[in-house]
């Protein structure tokens, strides 16, 4: 019975849902457009077989080539590229791309940040002084800049699906392990003055058992909100790479930046079908991630969590009344009372 | 005349024409806020004025809505509040007025002390600047004239040299002065109404004697009407008047001082009278013979203990004990007293290894420790037990409760899950505390139900030592009293020796065996706790003991006369210490 409680508690604390239990009003709706535009994103890249009538490389079928730079038609709703590929086909694939790149940046990096942080912010000294200047050397490059230079040392510029994936991933990495190392260093050193963890340490608890036991669960609160941030800002990292040039080639997989710079030619001669759609893809998806993570700062913290008014069902009206004229207090007061 | 208002003791049918020339007359206030978990009704039903001139006490418990009362006068609920009734103050209600109109009552016709002066002042403006802040809020003044007038206010609240202090910052004061400088503030426009919320809670016992006399003599001289917010019945005793008493949002009882302590109608007043600690009531050393020593081998004991803080680059370091001698023998209970930066923490703490001393000697359980290594410290931390002073805090909030009294069990033996549950129930048995509550989370519990799991897990493992650092300040005085109580009995059953480190001379009184009083991290007195405190011979621990106000208030009068000749005395002969 109180096992069976515990369990529905269980998933009503669950970082989204929790969220979507305490909204009102408009952080509700900039929550529930996040969480849409990012389920289509998902959804699309699990299903992308399915969805894309065509493959992201592919520029003919039976009935011969596609033909370039054609526009929106029944066949190829969204038009065709100037390398002759369906763009609808490559915008959907894209998303699986970019699922990818998010994934693998973000499990990469949260390791080595949250191991770091909790080291660097519990041991102190000088492991923590060398470990923050490293983060802070890296906070000082321009994370676009890291990230071609890692591009480069880890691909040569031009690779496969799997090697321009990595190469996107290792090079965000670089750039995020540093911000969920200072936020998971402050939390700790927070913690460690905290009555819970002496209270450890008075009763003999080792430091590994202090960190993984009682600093790591507390300290990992934010950690939902930072990888919904991160997570768009990867998605535009990679578009960027692919934009300048140092991305996935698009025999290797379907990628939005690329398109986009392949598209910039096109704008000029009226050809819009081709730059649009990758774009808009790019802006929704990082809209989407966007709303989802600061409408969950924003719930997060009861000082800006808005609320449902005192007195619901309706007798909320009647009490703001009753407030300016106290005759009718009485019975406004009855009904709570009963 | 106050006597006429107790008589319909029921708070709705106050006598009508005392409310008629009242400064305050709150009528039906109900506020109601809503929270996460649903509505909440802070404040129920609460009707009660305030007649010029009159201090009128709000007593409670946390949670009985007497802050939620205090902030409706001024207007400063948060958006999440929905109040109901009126709350009249000079003719105006302060529930339907405009924002524009709030402003303009605040300060001139109410205006507010708030409990912590060191946050209620901003550090970056000086106190002269934040005093006229009000003066410009209220029409033009000219810079001089707010000068002027915030000098006459600093010089009315008996800050010395006021022309020369007006330009400091309020880093430059001390608690009791900044608290001074807050209550100038507030008194800038000469507002016939102040309300205090605890204003003397986070001072120290000697200059909470100075701001209730401060705030006694505003209303003697000026006729200031006060609200005192307090859950403090000796500070009622001290100053007030009238007396309502609230509990969770209602209130139960209504009376002028002198009945309310003398003939306490209501149960619950009766409760919250009968739990408030008073020094030789109850006093564990009652019958301890001042030369025997009745105790076993001596576990704690220091010689010249000094332990410093290291200054920041290019500052000397900060020696918060200095000097200290004492022992504790096994099965005594040792009471340390002292006011905030006397240094008692810090030697509760390096007892149990989490500072570390720097000079002199402190052995603890045979065990040297200037010489603190980690590694051959942690086998002797089982014998010792620490209580923490907030017991929401010393819970980690993600484990159960019975994960965290079984934390000791785990790390230092090896029993089997089945064995450690069954230890767990055992020590919860004995805390009394219900056993369905060893799945519930630390914020599931009220903070009586907390310290009783705190000391829980300080007991686990039997220990031979528990330090308990301030266990009962950030309790309620009727929960304070009964954790007190268990105190008692849990070290009479087990048998621990105890470091019971406390601000509160009473409490202490109730449990140590033995006290020390210490000063700027000086020991200057020592001695059986009875002896201690009906002979105190050192001068600083009689004004110690004769600051702190007893919950009765013809007693407290003439201790308040006793303690001021003390003062005039000691200023006289120049008494230093």
């Amino acid at each position: 019975m109180s096992n069976n409680q515990n369990k529905s508690a269980m998933w009503k604390r669950l970082p989204i849902i929790s969220h979507y239990r305490k909204a009102v009003g408009l952080q509700k709706g900039m929550l529930v457009i996040g969480l849409f535009l990012s389920g289509l994103f998902v959804l699309t890249a699990a299903f992308a077989p399915l969805i894309a009538p065509f493959g992201y490389a592919q520029s003919a079928d039976e009935e011969g080539r596609f033909g370039a730079q054609e526009a929106p038609n029944a066949e190829h709703i969204w038009g065709t590229t100037v390398g002759g590929y369906d763009v609808f086909s490559r915008v959907v694939w894209g998303t699986q791309t970019a699922l990818m790149v998010i994934v693998a940046a973000v499990v990469l990096s949260i390791f080595a940040g949250v191991i770091l942080g909790l080291l660097s912010g519990y041991i102190g000294g000088w492991l923590d002084k060398v470990i923050v200047v490293i983060a802070d050397a890296i906070y000082a490059f321009p994370a676009l800049l890291l990230a071609i230079v890692m591009a480069i040392v880890i691909s040569g510029g031009q690779s496969s699906m799997f090697g321009g994936i990595m190469a996107a991933a290792i090079s965000i990495t670089v750039v995020f392990i540093p911000q969920y190392f200072r936020v998971i260093r402050a939390e700790t050193i927070r913690l460690k003055a905290e009555p819970f963890v002496e209270s450890a340490k008075v009763v003999g608890a080792s430091n590994v058992r202090i960190m993984a036991r009682h600093i790591f669960r507390n300290a990992t609160r934010t950690l939902p909100l930072i990888f919904t941030l991160n997570a768009s800002e990867a998605i535009l990292t990679l578009a960027g790479l692919g934009f300048l040039g140092f991305g996935i080639e698009p025999t290797a997989a379907a990628e939005w930046g690329y398109d986009l710079n392949r598209a910039m030619a096109d704008a000029t001669s009226g050809i819009w079908w081709t730059g649009v759609f990758p774009g808009l893809a790019i802006v929704l998806t990082v809209l989407g991630l966007t709303l989802v993570g600061e409408s969950m700062n924003d719930l997060n913290d009861p000082r800006i969590r808005g609320r449902k008014r005192a007195g619901k069902n309706g007798k909320s009206r009647e009490s703001t009344e009753a407030a300016s004229a106290p005759a009718v207090h009485g019975t406004g007061m009855e009904i709570t009372n009963e | 005349m106050s006597e006429a208002v107790n008589a319909g003791d029921a708070p709705e049918n106050q006598n009508p024409t005392s409310a008629r020339d009242a400064v305050l007359t709150i009528d039906r206030l109900k506020v109601t806020f809503a929270t996460d978990a649903g509505d909440v009704h802070a404040v129920k039903d609460v009707s009660l004025s305030v007649a010029p001139g009159e201090v009128v006490a709000i007593v409670g418990e946390s949670g009985s809505g007497k802050t939620v009362t205090a902030k409706t006068i001024l207007g400063l609920l948060p958006e999440t509040a929905v109040s109901e009734g009126a709350a009249i103050l000079n003719g105006q209600d302060v529930i339907s007025v405009s924002a524009q109109q709030m402003r303009q009552i605040r300060g001139r016709d109410v205006s507010m002390v708030f409990q912590e002066p060191s946050t209620a002042l901003n550090p970056v403006f000086t106190v002269g600047w934040q005093i006229a802040e009000g003066l410009r809020a209220h029409g033009k003044v000219s810079r001089k004239e707010a000068r002027a007038r915030a000098i006459e206010a600093l010089s009315k609240v008996g800050i010395p040299d006021p022309e020369h202090r007006v330009d400091y910052y309020p880093h430059q004061f001390s608690g009791g002065q900044k608290q001074r400088v807050v209550i100038a503030a507030a008194l800038a426009l000469n507002p016939g109404l102040i309300v205090a919320d605890e204003p003397s809670t986070a001072l120290d016992v000697t200059v909470q004697a100075e701001i209730l006399e401060l705030l006694r003599d505003l209303r003697d001289k000026f006729g200031t009407s006060i609200v005192l917010i307090t859950h403090n019945m000796g500070v009622v005793a001290d100053l007030a008047d009238r007396v309502v008493v609230m509990y969770q949002g209602d209130v139960v009882e209504v009376a002028d001082v002198k009945t309310l302590f003398a003939h306490p109608k209501d149960e619950y007043t009766q409760k919250l009278l009968g739990s408030v600690p008073r020094i030789g009531a109850n006093s564990a050393s009652a019958t301890l013979n001042v030369k025997e020593n009745p105790f076993g081998e001596v576990l704690v004991e220091a010689k010249d203990l000094e332990i410093e803080y290291p200054g920041r680059l290019g500052k000397s370091s900060f020696k918060a004990v200095d000097k200290v001698n004492f022992t504790i023998s096994a099965g005594e209970v040792y009471g340390l007293v002292g006011e905030s930066g006397s240094g008692k923490t810090t030697i509760g703490r390096t007892i149990a290894g989490l500072n570390r001393a720097t000079g002199g000697s402190l052995k603890v359980l045979g065990y040297e420790m200037l010489e603190l290594k980690e590694r051959t410290f942690k086998p002797l931390r089982k014998d010792i037990g620490f209580v923490f002073q907030d017991p929401a805090a010393s819970f980690n909030p993600h484990l159960t409760i019975a994960e965290c009294i079984a934390e000791p069990i785990t790390i230092h033996e090896k029993r089997s899950a089945q064995d450690g549950l069954a230890r767990v129930r055992e020590l919860m048995d004995a805390v009394q505390l219900p056993r369905h509550f060893a799945d519930r989370y630390p914020h599931e519990l009220s903070g009586g139900q907390r310290q009783r799991a705190s000391l829980a897990r300080a007991l686990a493992l039997n220990p031979k030592l528990l330090i308990a650092d301030e266990p009962t300040s950030a309790l309620d005085v009727s929960v304070q009293a009964k954790v007190l109580e268990l105190f008692r009995e849990i070290q009479a059953e087990f048998g621990f020796a105890a470091l019971f480190i406390s601000h509160d001379l009473a409490v202490v009184d109730m449990l140590a065996h033995r006290v020390g009083v210490l000063l700027r991290g000086k020991l200057v007195e020592e001695g059986v706790g009875h002896q201690i405190m009906n002979e105190p011979k050192h001068p600083y621990t009689r004004r110690l003991i004769g600051s702190l106000p007893v919950p009765d208030p013809i007693q407290q009068a003439e201790r308040r006369e006793r303690h001021r000749e003390m003062l005039r005395e000691e200023a006289l002969g120049n008494v230093g210490y």
